[in-house]
């Protein structure tokens, strides 16, 4: 086999919008932490540009379809697109189906456009742990709209509020209850609804659904817990939010047909917009990095206790346990302690 | 290896439609721990090297039941070639003729499963001839 590309020619290719170099580059943040602390040290002072719109929502609403049906629809106003799929690792084999191309064939051949799948491995919330990473990658390669489709949401999958400006929410008719809706937290992390497949029976009912829920939600409780944090970072984007008022659309879509997706558009430049004129936008910049941080911090210390964890230890433990001579709880003060 | 999963393209070319082949191959490929991205029916050779690049994978199967894989399969080995992924393994299954396997092979295809290849001998090829490069 050849010998690995070295990492400075990726970056230099990828800065230059060259697609192999950033199709590796995704695949090195993927397999390797090293390599990912590497590459984006070197990318990130090129991010921070692109509008990065975070598409989720139950399995089977369209999401796939619609982030298709969107891409084309940027095209035609000449801006450029890079999407990454999300879809789960299967927790049985370690393999994963990834097959949200099937859905966003009709780009081919188009150099503004860049669809990356992407299996979760061991990332949690709906999305994987390099997803952040791959995000400020194709940032940096100069896509001006990056869209990350999440695994379908079923509920709490809500990190995608985390790493997005702008979190539209697919729902379509006749999955039943809206319930579930607000049982997952979706419609704190919603700037943007899209009833999906709006061409079928109940697709008013479900706008009507959602439109009165979002006006009984308290003012108070959807900007505390705005983008599903209790946030210190972000408080100011909760303030700057209640004081420039986004009005979180309903919008209905048939993305199969591309009905309604000029408007999706048109409401996802519209929430940009806002956000620049808010001040929301670097506020929830702000949060998006202390985010991060967090999640890079906790994931340096795991990985330090893991090293640090004597084998022996554990195994002792996990038999003293089943002894029942100490608790789990005495037992992780043990090997916090080191002994 | 090259990554730390085995990804693998599963696409097909041509204008036939019968894919049901390909799905129990992506299934079987996914249960043995490969990260498999389906494209579906109908790619062009262009398409499918298109995709092959943007997911960076290790493994390229065609599946091809129209009889125009002596076309469509030398075109998708030159595409990726072009585009710098020679090392990429591109896999044919379908029926094929011996004569034209024997073709596809000196035209860069690395192997050809015929009907009645199970599951696990596709999955051994692939692993020792990724490990192998």
């Amino acid at each position: 086999m050849p010998k690995p590309v070295p990492t400075q020619k990726l970056i230099d290719g990828l800065l230059k919008g060259d697609r192999l170099a950033l199709a590796r580059a995704i695949s090195r943040v993927e397999d390797d932490a090293e390599e990912a602390a590497r590459l984006v040290q070197a990318v990130f002072a090129h991010t921070g540009k692109a509008h990065l719109i975070g598409i989720t929502g139950a399995p089977g609403t369209g999401k796939s379809t619609l982030v298709s049906a969107l891409v084309e629809s940027f095209r035609a106003r000449g801006l450029s697109v890079g999407v990454l799929a999300v879809d789960p690792t299967s927790p049985f084999s370690g393999g994963a189906l990834l097959g949200d191309r099937v859905r966003m064939t009709g780009h081919s051949g188009d150099a503004g456009v860049f669809i990356r799948s992407m299996a979760t491995r061991s990332g949690a919330g709906g999305l994987a742990r390099a997803s952040a990473d791959a995000m400020l990658l194709l940032d940096a390669a100069g896509f001006e709209r990056i869209l990350v489709e999440t695994v379908g949401a079923g509920q709490a999958e809500v990190e995608i509020a985390s790493v997005a400006d702008t979190v539209v929410v697919v729902e379509a008719p006749g999955l039943g209850d809206e319930v579930q809706a607000i049982k997952a937290g979706l419609l704190e992390i919603a700037d943007i609804f899209a009833v999906n497949k709006a061409d079928r029976k109940g697709a008013a009912r479900t706008v009507a659904a959602l439109e009165m829920m979002l006006e009984t939600g308290s003012a108070a409780a959807q900007t505390i817990l705005h983008h599903g944090q209790q946030m210190e970072a972000g408080a100011a984007a909760s303030e700057a939010e209640a004081a420039g008022g986004w009005a979180v659309p309903v919008l209905q879509t048939v993305a199969v047909s591309g009905g309604g997706v000029g408007e999706l558009r048109d409401a996802l430049e519209g929430h940009r917009a806002w956000l620049g004129g808010s001040g929301a936008l670097a506020a929830r910049e702000k949060k998006r990095l202390d985010h991060m941080l967090q999640t890079l911090v906790q994931a340096e210390l795991l990985a330090r206790m893991e090293r640090a964890l004597s084998p022996d230890l554990r195994r002792d433990l996990v038999e003293r346990m089943q002894r029942r001579e100490i608790d789990p709880y005495s037992a992780v003060s043990r090997i916090m302690e080191g002994n | 290896m090259k990554h730390s999963q085995i990804r693998v393209l599963i696409a097909k070319p041509g204008l036939d439609g019968h894919d049901r082949g390909a799905k129990v191959i992506a299934r079987a490929l996914r249960d043995a721990g490969f990260e498999v991205i389906y494209t579906g029916i109908r790619q062009t050779p262009q398409m499918i090297a298109e995709a092959a690049l943007q997911e960076d994978v290790d493994v390229v199967g065609l599946s091809i039941l129209s009889g125009a894989h002596m076309t469509l399969c030398p075109k998708v080995v030159e595409l990726l070639h072009t585009q710098g992924q020679e090392d990429v393994l591109v896999l044919l299954g379908g029926i094929i003729p011996d004569d034209d396997a024997a073709e596809l092979r000196a035209a860069g295809v690395h192997a050809v499963f015929g009907p009645g290849t199970s599951s696990a001998e596709i999955i051994a090829f692939i692993q020792t001839a990724v490990a192998s490069g």
